[in-house]
């Protein structure tokens, strides 16, 4: 359990309340995350995120969040921002570290600092059209931390790991997901 | 007491043909009924066990109705109304002996195999010359997952394991049975209203263990090594492709690090409470080696795999159990054995009813006397 002097910044009793309240109420734990998008010039989008579904209605974040996407150079690209794949690490990395936070809050850790590197290699082969035996994706991910707390090595392993148990994204991304797309 | 066939039938029944308790002889113990023969650190077979039971039965002398299967029992006058063997038995109190492990679970995405897979649960399984020559993948890797691996490979058919979350534990512990630091350092003895999170305790699936003569361990490096290949969780199949999580590694650093802390318990037990009981020196095991890449998908239609074992649990058959005593799952909601809105209704047998040791044979006799001692006061009262 928490310690009251451990501070990560993260709310573990509203989370453990959350958790106990939505336990009698399966409908409000139904979640609908959205994101637009919009196509600006080559291979430069815009996306934002504002509104999502949960608690049994809409609800917003409190500002609109903007995200530009581009390729670089090597790709004739004018590059705007990060590549697709790369918000897929981004995604993948602060999921994981938040995940940390929060189980290091509920298991009574103190962070000093919390550091993620991640690598996703990738066969270009894929998407080229060149060898249809290489997929697009990712062939793997590599996500090394480098975590300074009050706890042993052990403990830090074991924090990691139960971020990744319960992480959204980590759960998306080594497992296969229902995609539907329309044209209207 | 009412039994659908033979006292110890499930034993006799729906076991597959090689399995052997878990527990050491010694520990197969039963109320007024220690294990008496000449082995008490071998591992009871099926035929074995049903002996001990029977001769418990006979020992014990409880009036047993065999043959008699229970069809429904719903609210009556003052308790309970039984359709058991074509009569009806009214009673004031009840207790739920049926168990734990009625009917195979088995998963909805398996109605997703290609035909000319043939499937198989522990319960029609038997033994690996029942299965089709060729690949075999077996999904799960809990006691049965990891047994039934071991000897479908051994019997020339190469076999692919799907590991999702899995309990892994070492057949011997600093010369002891890691059984027996189970019950002696008392984690065994830990009650249900002790555990910080019950529900993920009553589903833990059950631990890589086998008993063989030989006390041989078997988690997964073992089972590497032995040829079998390791992918991860089956998460969908899809076009006749079974996929599999990328999840695998992370799979295997929580299983090493819970059985790292379990035996960090045992060695803290063992240097403080324990410090005169001869045990050897500490032991610390190899990590789970992580295949370099874990093969994500199978295509089931390729020849490549004949047939399927599902070894993904099992779970209670309440279909006669007219009562609205389930919870949103479909799991008897009950408080340590006194069943939720049901009063004089009890349960035993079930995972961590009252003590982690509660589905081990030992762990029949604390749990029974705290249920009957209820049960008791609730007729009295």
């Amino acid at each position: 359990m928490a310690q009251p002097s451990v501070n990560n910044g993260v709310n573990v009793q509203a989370l453990l309340d959350a958790r106990e309240a939505l336990k009698n109420a399966p409908a409000a734990a139904e979640f609908t995350w959205r994101a637009s998008c919009k196509w600006k010039n080559g291979t430069h989008a815009q996306s934002t995120v504002r509104g999502f579904r949960g608690l049994g209605e809409e609800q917003k974040h409190k500002t609109e969040f903007s995200f530009e996407t581009d390729h670089p150079e090597i790709f004739a690209s004018e590059d705007h921002g990060a590549t697709p794949v790369e918000l897929v690490l981004v995604g993948l990395a602060s999921c994981l570290t938040a995940g940390v936070a929060a189980v290091a809050q509920n298991r009574g850790i103190q962070l000093r600092s919390v550091e993620a590197k991640l690598e996703g290699r990738m066969n270009l082969y894929g998407i080229l059209g060149i060898d249809s035996n290489v997929r697009n994706g990712y062939d793997d991910i590599k996500v090394t931390f480098h975590i300074d707390a009050d706890a042993s090595k052990k403990d830090i392993e074991a924090l990691v790991a139960q971020s990744q148990k319960r992480s959204a994204v980590y759960d998306i991304v080594t497992n296969p997901t229902n995609v539907t797309v329309e044209v209207v | 007491m009412l039994e659908r066939g033979e006292v110890a039938n499930s034993w006799r029944r729906e076991r597959w043909d090689s399995l052997r308790l878990l527990t050491p002889n010694w520990q197969s113990r039963l109320p007024g009924y220690p294990y008496r023969g000449t082995d008490p650190d071998g591992f009871m077979s099926m035929p074995e066990v049903v002996e001990h039971i029977a001769g418990f039965a006979a020992a014990a002398a409880a009036p047993v109705r065999t043959h008699t299967t229970v069809t429904s029992v719903s609210r009556g006058d003052d308790g309970y109304r039984v359709a058991a063997g074509g009569g009806e038995i009214h009673c004031r109190s009840l207790v739920l002996a049926s168990g734990a492990a009625n009917v195979p679970r088995v998963p909805q995405l398996s109605q997703a195999v290609p035909a000319g897979i043939e499937c198989f649960t522990p319960f029609d399984y038997g033994n690996p010359q029942r299965l089709p020559a060729g690949g075999v993948l077996v999904i799960g890797a809990s006691a049965t997952g990891v047994q039934l691996a071991d000897e479908i490979q051994r019997s020339g058919r190469p076999v692919t394991l799907s590991v999702g979350e899995h309990v892994r534990l070492p057949r011997n512990y600093r010369g002891r049975d890691v059984l027996w630091w189970m019950e002696s350092s008392g984690v065994w003895s830990q009650r249900y209203d002790e555990i910080d999170d019950i529900e993920r305790a009553r589903r833990l699936p059950s631990p890589q263990l086998v008993g063989t003569p030989e006390h041989t361990t078997l988690d997964l490096n073992v089972l590497r090594a032995a040829g079998v290949g390791i992918v991860g969780r089956l998460s969908m199949i899809r076009d006749g492709c079974a996929l599999f999580s990328g999840g695998l590694a992370n799979q295997f650093a929580l299983a090493d690090l819970k059985m790292e802390r379990l035996l960090d318990t045992f060695d803290a037990w063992a240097r403080g409470d324990a410090a005169d009981i001869q045990v050897g020196p500490v032991e610390r095991f190899e990590p789970t080696r992580a295949p370099a890449a874990p093969r994500l998908s199978l295509d089931l239609r390729s020849g490549e795999i004949r047939s399927i074992v599902w070894a993904t649990g099992f779970r209670p058959d309440y279909r006669w159990l007219k009562l609205p005593v389930f919870d949103h799952r479909g799991e008897l909601r009950h408080d340590g054995g006194a069943v939720v809105g049901a009063p004089g209704l009890y349960a035993i047998g079930l995972p961590v009813l009252r003590r982690r040791k509660s589905t081990f044979i030992l762990g029949a006799e604390d749990d029974a006397r705290d249920v009957v001692a209820q049960l008791a006061g609730y007729l009295a009262g």
